[in-house]
């Protein structure tokens, strides 16, 4: 039974070492071909490096955000459930239906983005279509889509905290929020940032589809990413191998991740 | 705790840094619900107004409903859905009970099996499944959209979790009154199991509808589209002239999901917070 998912991605390396293409009669082991070509060729190293700062932007900023909302929300008392649902919602909705809303709304001429920019007296720039800003409006959609994910997160860590802590970290001296964020929360919430993290930077890893229907990798690659690629290659031109070879870098990124991951777990302090 | 009922500067403060985020959050749908509001001339007008003056929401509709078949898609993404999440219970249930509460040889190594394949990516594995679905003619049907999906090791994984807080009384009672292994599985462990079951089945339900990956790769008929696939078709048709209708269509695609969600948010919260697991 486990050979349905085992077998593929055996099935996966083993193809990265041929020269498959779909309907091709016959294949042949061609060793090390595809992967020469792909550090060969530069749309490779582009769409690598486009991941790597979509990763490095959004993972901090989703992160970031998910955790100052799950700290304002446990702060108080008042509509606690009223914001977690706000804020939740972008989790839910369809991706690619809000994907279309957002290219509507940073329209370079009727979009919402830079009609509020020109009230400011701002003149703003065609987002998507401009090589120089597609990539980072990608992210902040990718962002907009993650915060409320990682805060759900952030929340269940945060309720799991005793309350006893709080209490005799303010006996012992730390009157103020700051302190008492500092030497509470932020240490017993770590192994929880971690986990989150590693999720974000995983999903972050899998960007397809705000890409694809967005920017197709355009303008001029410039908001080429790995799966994005890999799709091209490997369902478009229908190169099978050289789409597994991609699809093999890939996964060492994410198994690098979980890596990570099960190490930092490991060296989690117990307070308890 | 707080002695006087006196609102204090700091709630008000949270207040105010929610509501501004709560606004950045939102403004999306509400434009997406504004724009799909107007008529076409109101649409391409530099100048910002949210509520629009003549109210064009039923004609846009009208009109996304004539050029794109929506009753269709949103048609296929139930039976998409629903016939993936029918599979993987049939599947995970017997699996997790087997996991949980037999003793065989191998059961520990199958196990870490089960969580090696939760770290794998579904798109890990496309080029070959999408080849052996090639090889057996499959492509462009619901078999494509559904097949691929039935073995949720995920699915696996939170069944045999569960199952292993389930008494082992109650399965030796239920062995005792004659009840067959699978039986068990479908009297005794499923009622038992019901929660992770919904949870799980919000899960995979929210994660296919929304899908654009898969079925973006495996169809090619128009009539078997799923509801990301035609908007993304509608977009793509319609190339920047027509967004009150494509808006009016993102609206009706969105909308079976954000309403079961508003109905039933703690158990959609948890159901998705499942994933974190992943």
């Amino acid at each position: 039974m486990l050979l349905m998912l085992l077998g593929p991605l055996a099935g996966v390396i083993a193809l990265s070492f041929t020269d498959y293409q779909l309907g091709a009669p016959s294949l042949h082991w061609i060793g090390l071909a595809n992967y020469h070509e792909m550090f060969a060729d530069k749309v490779f190293w582009t769409s690598l490096r486009n991941t790597l700062v979509y990763v490095g932007i959004v993972v901090p900023g989703a992160v970031t955000a998910g955790l100052a909302i799950a700290l304002l929300i446990q702060s108080g008392t008042g509509l606690r459930s009223l914001y977690r649902t706000v804020y939740f919602l972008p989790v839910m909705a369809t991706l690619i239906a809000m994907a279309v809303v957002w290219e509507f709304m940073l329209h370079p001429q009727f979009g919402l983005v830079n009609g509020l920019l020109r009230e400011a007296g701002i003149h703003g720039p065609s987002w998507l279509q401009d090589r120089a800003t597609a990539l980072y409006s990608l992210c902040a959609i990718g962002i907009w889509q993650a915060a409320g994910f990682n805060m759900v997160l952030f929340l269940a860590g945060l309720v799991s905290i005793p309350k006893q802590l709080y209490e005799a970290a303010e006996i012992d001296g730390a009157s103020s929020a700051w302190a008492r964020f500092r030497l509470v929360t932020w240490p017993l919430l770590r192994p929880v940032t971690t986990f989150v993290v590693v999720i974000s930077g995983i999903r972050s890893f899998q960007v397809f589809d705000t890409v694809h229907v967005l920017t197709k990798g355009g303008p001029s690659k410039s908001s080429e990413v790995l799966i994005h690629t890999m799709y091209t290659e490997g369902f478009e031109f229908f190169r099978s191998g050289y789409g597994a070879a991609l699809t093999v870098v890939f996964l060492g990124f994410i198994l690098l991740l979980t890596l990570i991951k099960s190490r930092l777990a490991d060296r989690g302090v117990q307070y308890a | 705790m707080i002695a006087n009922p006196k609102i204090s500067p700091w709630s008000v403060i949270r207040h105010i840094l929610l509501i501004a985020g709560a606004m950045v959050m939102l403004l999306p749908f509400v434009w997406m619900v504004s724009t799909a509001s107007k008529p076409p001339a109101e649409v391409f007008s530099s100048e910002l107004h949210l509520i629009p003056r003549h109210f064009a929401l039923w004609e846009n509709l009208q009109v996304a409903f004539a050029k794109a078949n929506l009753w269709r898609f949103l048609l296929n993404g139930v039976i998409v859905t629903v016939s993936i999440f029918a599979l993987q219970v049939l599947v995970a249930l017997p699996a997790a009970y087997a996991l949980a509460k037999l003793r065989f040889i191998g059961r520990n190594a199958l196990f870490a099996l089960v969580l090696f394949g939760i770290l794998i990516p579904p798109q890990a594995t496309a080029i070959p499944v999408f080849l052996l679905l090639h090889k057996l003619g499959v492509l462009d049907s619901y078999a494509a959209l559904v097949l691929p999906f039935t073995i949720s090791v995920f699915g696996i994984f939170l069944m045999r979790q569960f199952f292993r807080n389930v008494p082992d009384d109650l399965v030796d009672a239920a062995r005792m009154d004659g009840i067959s292994e699978f039986g068990i599985v479908w009297r005794v462990m499923l009622p038992a199991a019901i929660p992770a079951v919904t949870a799980f089945g919000i899960f995979s339900v929210v994660a296919h509808w929304n899908d654009y990956f898969w079925p973006l790769i495996v169809l090619n008929s128009e009539h078997l589209r799923t509801p990301p696939l035609a908007v993304a078709h509608f977009r793509n048709a319609e190339a920047g002239t027509n967004y009150g209708p494509l808006m009016a269509a993102a609206m009706v695609i969105i909308a079976p999901l954000l309403v079961a969600f508003l109905l039933a948010q703690r158990r959609f919260v948890e159901g998705i917070a499942l994933t974190g697991i992943k």
